[in-house]
């Protein structure tokens, strides 16, 4: 079947998209951060990521409960922290910064979503903490695009630039 | 630099129209006449991952305590009632396949009735309705049903270029089995005369596969004394991994 069309996330998705702790899959681990940037370097202050990935030890089955509510007030209250949901999702803010409180997931890497204002179809990218099989079968100059830096323990950098000069390796799955 | 204008505009659309559509029939993330998208698209090509191990041919899942019963109705969300047109949206998310996506989350927003955005950011002369948020989700039924009941949202201006109106549309977001399957969208009114000057619709250049981004007026959906309906049914792009379709 002819699938749906994909248009832009646009600029108003704010108050329907992000939720409390959105980037806070899990707590007690990691922290990934990083900005997004156009093609002219500047932040991108209105994108959202989605993250993706397994747990610890590798799996991916994920677990419904990322955004669960309170069935009084219908408030957003989030993960109850037993269940490992592997879901994430972030808006950037005005300086194009985003952060997310995770556990290094035990395939190598986190899954990308990245939807913007003036993006009409999303893009995906992953984060990788070391090396990789996929890695090095992409021009060393810009591996490196994938690779998180471990900035303090326990606090890993991974900036995305839409375009340019240090554009970001983008994947396709079809 | 002299002012844009829609006649620029309209230039720029019928030198791309049925340009680069492929067999997806997705937009070109490279599509000029949305300003906006000049700085924000890759250069590079995309690189290829054929991996049947790969962490995106599973993804997100969702469940009964994600939404609450209220959630899919958006002119129930205040002490009062919006103002506006009461229709209901309803449809169908497929994968390629044909096979229903059961259980996953749907979610949409909108502007009111009058093309306003409860967003700062959205300043235009038109007014909010304390009646009226405009977000609502749901999950797909066994079958794959979605359904909405709002308001008919109104067109509205934004600065793309001079005289620039968004032709009436909710924003939608749907997950598949596997997060290559994600997608989010606009849905439209059938007969929008915006329709041909906006950018954004006419990046899908495709005139068929710009046809599925407009939903259908369904008489039979249509409740007496009550709401009109729409039917706008969903396929989801992107594979998925077949281990995962199985107790989904």
């Amino acid at each position: 079947m002819n699938p749906t069309p994909s248009q832009t996330v646009g600029p108003f998705y704010g108050y329907a998209l992000p939720f409390p702790g959105g980037g806070d899959i899990a707590l007690g681990g990691i922290t990934v951060h990083g900005y997004v940037h156009d093609g002219a370097g500047a932040p991108v202050p209105d994108a959202l990521l989605e993250f993706w990935q397994a747990d610890e030890h590798g799996d991916l089955r994920g677990r419904p409960g990322s955004l669960r509510r309170d069935p009084v007030t219908g408030a957003v209250i989030g993960r109850h922290g037993v269940d490992f949901t592997g879901f994430g999702r972030v808006a950037t803010d005005a300086d194009g910064h985003w952060t997310l409180r995770t556990v290094r997931p035990g395939n190598g890497y986190i899954s990308v979503c990245v939807f913007a204002r003036g993006l009409l179809h999303h893009l995906y990218t992953r984060i990788y903490f070391g090396q990789d099989a996929f890695l090095d079968a992409l021009p060393a100059e810009r591996r490196q695009t994938l690779v998180a830096v471990e900035e303090r323990q326990g606090v890993h950098r991974f900036d995305i630039h839409l375009q340019g000069e240090k554009e970001t390796v983008f994947l396709d799955f079809g | 630099m002299s002012e844009l204008r829609q006649d620029d505009i309209d230039r720029e659309i019928a030198e791309l129209a049925g340009s680069g559509a492929g067999g997806s029939g997705h937009p070109s993330r490279d599509y000029a006449p949305y300003r906006s998208t000049l700085l924000r698209h890759p250069l590079q090509p995309l690189v290829s991952i054929k991996d049947p191990e790969a962490a995106e041919l599973a993804g997100p899942v969702f469940g009964a305590t994600d939404v609450t019963a209220l959630d899919n109705d958006l002119t129930r969300q205040h002490l009062g009632e919006p103002l506006g047109e009461r229709i209901t949206v309803t449809g169908r998310v497929l994968d390629r396949d044909g096979r229903p996506v059961r259980g996953q989350l749907v979610e949409v927003w909108q502007a009111n009735a009058s093309g306003r955005y409860l967003h700062q950011r959205d300043d235009h002369p038109a007014p909010l309705d304390p009646n009226f948020t405009g977000v609502g989700r749901c999950l797909t039924d066994d079958d794959g049903w979605y359904r909405f009941t709002t308001i008919k949202p109104g067109a509205y201006p934004w600065r793309n270029h001079r005289n620039a109106w968004r032709p009436a549309h909710i924003h939608f977001s749907f997950f598949g089995t596997a997060f290559t399957q994600r997608l989010v969208s606009q849905m439209y009114f059938p007969g929008d005369p915006l329709f041909p000057y906006d950018p954004i619709l006419q990046s899908v250049t495709d005139d068929s596969a710009r046809q599925r981004l407009v939903a259908t007026y369904r008489h039979d959906l249509s409740q007496p004394e009550w709401s009109l309906g729409y039917r706008w049914d969903i396929v989801l792009d992107g594979p998925a991994a077949t281990w995962m379709e199985e107790g989904r």
